[in-house]
């Protein structure tokens, strides 16, 4: 056999590859040809250390410890799913360690809010990889020997294949080995679909001479087993270098006004460990434009339909195209990739402190808290006349805004058909001059004043489009722009690696659908002539066996096909033979027989 | 009548016709059961003299060579034009739909159920063109009622667009190959079930020796059952996968990464690990058979976990099932 061409890791179930008999097959026991222990229990002592570390990476390399590792692999994802994940949600983390102070203490520590960057799930899946490669490597130097091999010469009994047949005819046994080698090997001479084997035997224990053929076909099957795995290795690595090189940033750019791919622009930056800022390339972008169209229909009243940024971007050699952004559209810019993430309205407010300096100016963008964008914002005033307090403001921008009968206001639609905007007054030390950095978004309120009304009540300021109003206290006026500038949230990423991912993936991919879908068999025929009967005519005897790799429906109906292409064979064999029958019709000129053996 | 109301009366009809179907396959397996009990106690018999040298094949029914059928299939016949035509109202409604909401009806998770019972029900009626498949008939429609009932009534939602998001053809492609994928699965697991079912009848389990499990004899060998599974679940595998990769290559363009272990991403992960093991399982010695079956029962309530839990559960990004108003 060609044993010496086949790699079987340690514990594979397998007929085909050991020893192309089925009486060799499903061997249970330590009966198996491999030159590692059976399933029953290692020598240990004997072995001494070299031998200890073989058997070692023999157990790592077997398919029994791949089994595990990947039933590992797949318990140990799912916490990831119910706790919140420090890379998904770092909020709901904080929240979670709030609620649950011991078992977050301790979950923390066993990394269970970082599952696939801990230490366990990276031991299986790198564990996993090393198995791969003990397996994959000594399968691949094997089977590119292989390729070269001939087909298994022909068994010398037939009886217990998994599907046989045979026939009697009138054509000589050399007619028939070549119209069986013919059909086998199909109509393209350069690319057989079986490898076929023509041969013969000596006259042997009261059997006469015969003629057989060997054939296989099937390679194709390990080869894309074997590119299947490799892809996966070569996944990880990509995946593994993106995550080395790539980089993100954020940025919030208002309508109008842009920004430039340095990593100081953004406000946001976020790099793997082999980044350079050198691979920036200087482009710069403006935000021309922003459309978004929303469903007015009552199903889905109110429901995101489509938004879109208009931008122009300038190459840095200096040459200017206007392109857009959309949700599933990204722009690509000289290999980076800016997608559009999110999106709101940035009034523009002006502050003018009582002295009638202005102590702020700006676009301040509100953060959409939900479906009818009311949006959150908060201005900070610092620069106010000398001793005069500092001013913060937490307001609300409603696109189009209801104001009911008690005073309260919503938004009730995305668009902005009635802006408004509703503020809350606060006096004191903003806390900005201690140099500790602050969340733009966020205003601590608790060393903080309010403006309150006479009952105690916290004082709204209610400010339209181009209104200037009094602030309460005396403190000045703020005002509000006619135009209601809208901005977007933009999200650079630049990963060298996506094209090596997409490859490998989509080799995988292939390399799979061929492993499943190939079949692998082999048919041998053996054929002989014999007496007919007293009057000393003959006829020729043929007998065929098939072998496949793992199951195989078609086994069977290769065995017939290849029978129905002998000469004198009629070509209608019957689907399903009487099972286990041994008696036939023997006094027909012609007579096929076909079976199917289940293994159990 | 609106468009979107008439496709779910034909949703209901479907469930009905399905619903005789279930009747009539149910009680085909029981006839089948009874017109051939004393034949089946005839050759089980030397069969299980001949298993003591433990290496003859008993005499068994493969799926490329059912025995001739019982002489009396009328309601197999029945079972089997109802389930024909259940699955052909099942395709206008999902049609229908399309047309009310304005593009390709598999968006939410109502929408998913009809269209994965459509893909199952499709599986076993072409299933059935190749060879008799019918005993598992009973189980596919069965599953198929219980999943549009369920859709009809805790799904439903009314037929509208989608959120920008959404509106992509890799909606059309990932999607759809996810819920083909489904489809394929839920056939393949019935057959590992019965599997599961026959062999502990086999061997002797006492539940299963009651007459009410007389019809597990008429089934296929575990052997062909396993065959059977095994072809399904790697065309559904292979499909998955393609749906991994394809839903990696939408985050991409969507969300700007590929893979963020959304719980979504992490439960098709799992998914297609379970499965992954199950291939290697069927092939390691003293993991074949049962204890993979085992694995195609697994991978299948992951697969109805990844569809259901993971929608209504946990927040993630593709939380689109349309039951909660997410912005
Ligand atoms: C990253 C981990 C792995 C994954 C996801 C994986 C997945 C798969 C899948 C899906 C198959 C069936 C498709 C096919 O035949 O090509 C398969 C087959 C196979 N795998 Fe793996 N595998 C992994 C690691 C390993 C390791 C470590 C070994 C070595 C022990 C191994 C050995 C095999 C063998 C020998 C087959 C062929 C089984 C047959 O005869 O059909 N795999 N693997």
């Amino acid at each position: 056999m060609s044993d010496e061409t086949t790699y079987r890791p340690e514990g594979i179930r397998d007929a085909f590859t050991e020893g192309g008999t089925p009486d060799a097959a499903g061997a249970k026991g330590p009966a198996h040809g491999g030159k590692g222990s059976g399933p029953g229990g290692p020598a240990l002592p004997s072995l001494g250390w070299r031998g200890t570390l073989r058997w070692t990476w023999r157990q790592l390399t077997s398919m029994r410890v791949a089994l595990m590792l990947l039933m590992l692999l797949a318990v140990a994802a799912v916490p990831g799913s119910v706790l919140p994940q420090r890379g998904q949600d770092p909020a709901a983390v904080l929240e979670y360690l709030g609620d649950h102070p011991a078992a977050g203490e301790w979950l923390d520590r066993l990394g269970f809010f970082d599952v696939y960057s801990s230490v366990w799930f990276s031991a299986i899946y790198l564990l996993l990889f090393v198995s791969l490669v003990g397996c994959i490597v000594p399968r691949t130097i094997a089977h590119a020997k292989a390729l070269r091999n001939r087909p298994p010469r022909t068994p010398a009994r037939f009886g217990r294949f998994p599907a046989t047949a045979s026939a009697t005819t009138s054509a000589s046994p050399d007619d028939v080995v070549d119209a069986a080698a013919a059909h086998l090997r199909g109509p393209l001479r350069t690319l057989p679909l079986f490898r076929v084997d023509v041969g013969g035997e000596e006259p042997r224990r009261g059997r006469p001479a015969t003629r057989t053929v060997a054939a296989e076909r099937g390679y194709l099957r390990e080869t894309g087993n074997l590119l299947f795995h490799l892809a996966l290795l070569g996944l990880l690595i990509s995946v593994a270098l993106g995550q080395l090189l790539h980089y993100r940033g954020q940025a919030i750019v208002t309508e109008g006004r842009g920004f430039a791919n340095a990593v100081v622009d953004y406000d946001t930056f976020e790099s793997g460990a082999w980044f350079s800022p050198t691979s920036l390339v200087p482009f710069s972008m403006t935000l021309d434009a922003f459309d978004s169209e929303f469903a007015s229909d009552t199903v889905a009243f109110a429901q995101a339909r489509d938004f879109t940024a208009h931008v122009t971007v300038t190459e840095p050699e200096g040459a200017q195209h206007t392109e857009t952004i959309k949700v599933n559209e990204p722009l690509n810019v000289d290999g980076s990739k800016i997608y559009l993430q999110g999106n709101g309205f940035a009034p523009d407010i002006t502050v003018e402190d009582s002295e009638g300096q202005v102590a702020f100016s700006g676009r301040v963008p509100f953060l959409p808290e939900d479906q009818m964008y009311t949006s959150r914002g908060v201005v900070k005033v610092p620069d106010v006349s000398p001793g005069q307090d500092q001013i913060g403001m937490i307001g609300y921008f409603l696109p189009t805004a209801v104001v009911e009968e008690d005073g309260s206001a919503r938004s009730v639609f995305p668009q902005p058909n009635n802006p408004l905007m509703v503020l809350e007054v606060y006096t004191g030390d903003l806390g900005l001059d201690e140099g500790v950095p602050q969340n733009v978004y966020e205003l601590d309120t608790a060393s903080l004043d309010p403006a309150v009304e006479d009952d105690g009540s916290t004082m709204k300021v209610l400010v339209r489009p181009g209104e200037t109003v009094e602030l309460p206290d005396g403190l000045g006026t703020v005002s509000l722009a006619d135009d209601v500038p809208r901005y977007v949230a933009l999200d650079l990423r630049h990963d060298p690696s996506l094209a090596f991912v997409l490859t490998f993936s989509l080799l995988a991919l292939g390399g799979l659908a061929v492993s499943l879908f190939t079949p692998r068999r082999r048919v041998w025929v053996r054929t002989w002539s014999e007496p007919a009967g007293d009057d000393g005519r003959t006829v020729t005897r043929v007998e065929l066996a098939g072998l496949a790799r793992g199951d195989d429906a078609g086994l069977q109906r290769e065995v017939d096909r290849t029978l129905a292409a002998v000469p004198g064979v009629p070509t209608e064999a019957p689907a399903d033979g009487p099972h286990g029958a041994a008696g036939g019709a023997p006094d027909s000129s012609t007579t096929v027989r076909s079976t199917t053996v289940t293994e159990d | 009548m609106q468009i979107a109301e008439l496709s779910v009366l034909l949703v209901w009809a479907a469930a009905t016709a399905l619903t005789i179907a279930l009747v009539a396959f149910a009680i085909d397996l029981g006839r089948r059961t009874e017109a051939r009990a004393e034949a089946h106690a005839a050759s089980m018999t030397p069969a299980a003299v001949g298993a003591g040298g433990g290496s003859t094949p008993a005499p068994s029914t493969t799926l490329d060579a059912v025995p001739p059928a019982a002489p009396r299939r009328r309601t197999a016949g029945i079972a089997m034009s109802t389930t024909w035509l259940g699955t052909a109202l099942l395709l206008a409604a999902i049609v229908l739909r399309g047309l009310a909401a304005g593009r390709t009806p598999w968006a939410n998770m109502y929408e998913f159920t009809m269209v994965g019972t459509f893909m199952a029900l499709a599986v076993f009626l072409v299933l059935n063109l190749r060879r008799d498949a019918r005993f598992l008939g009973a189980f596919v429609t069965g599953l198929s009622v219980l999943f549009l009932v369920l859709g009809l009534n805790v799904f439903y939602i009314a037929a509208t667009g989608v959120q920008p998001a959404l509106q992509n053809y890799w909606l059309v492609i990932h999607v759809g190959v996810a819920i083909s994928a489904t489809g394929i699965f839920t056939v393949a697991f019935v057959t590992s079930v019965l599997q599961l079912l026959r062999d502990s009848r086999d061997s002797g389990a006492p539940y299963l020796q009651r007459p009410g499990f007389r019809w597990l004899d008429r089934l296929p060998t575990t052997a062909s059952l396993e065959g059977l599974s095994f072809r399904l679940n790697a065309v559904a595998f292979v499909l998955w996968t393609f749906t991994i990769i394809g839903g990696a290559i939408w985050a991409e363009h969507a969300w700007g990464r590929y893979w963020g272990w959304d719980p979504k991403e992490v439960w098709s992960f799992v998914v297609w690990v379970v499965y992954a093991a199950y291939l290697h399982a069927r092939t390691t010695r003293g993991w074949d058979g049962r204890r993979a079956a085992w694995f195609v029962v697994v991978g299948y309530a992951c697969v109805l976990f990844n569809f259901t839990g993971v929608n209504l559960v946990f927040n993630g990004k593709h939380s689109y099932s349309g039951l909660t108003t997410g912005s």
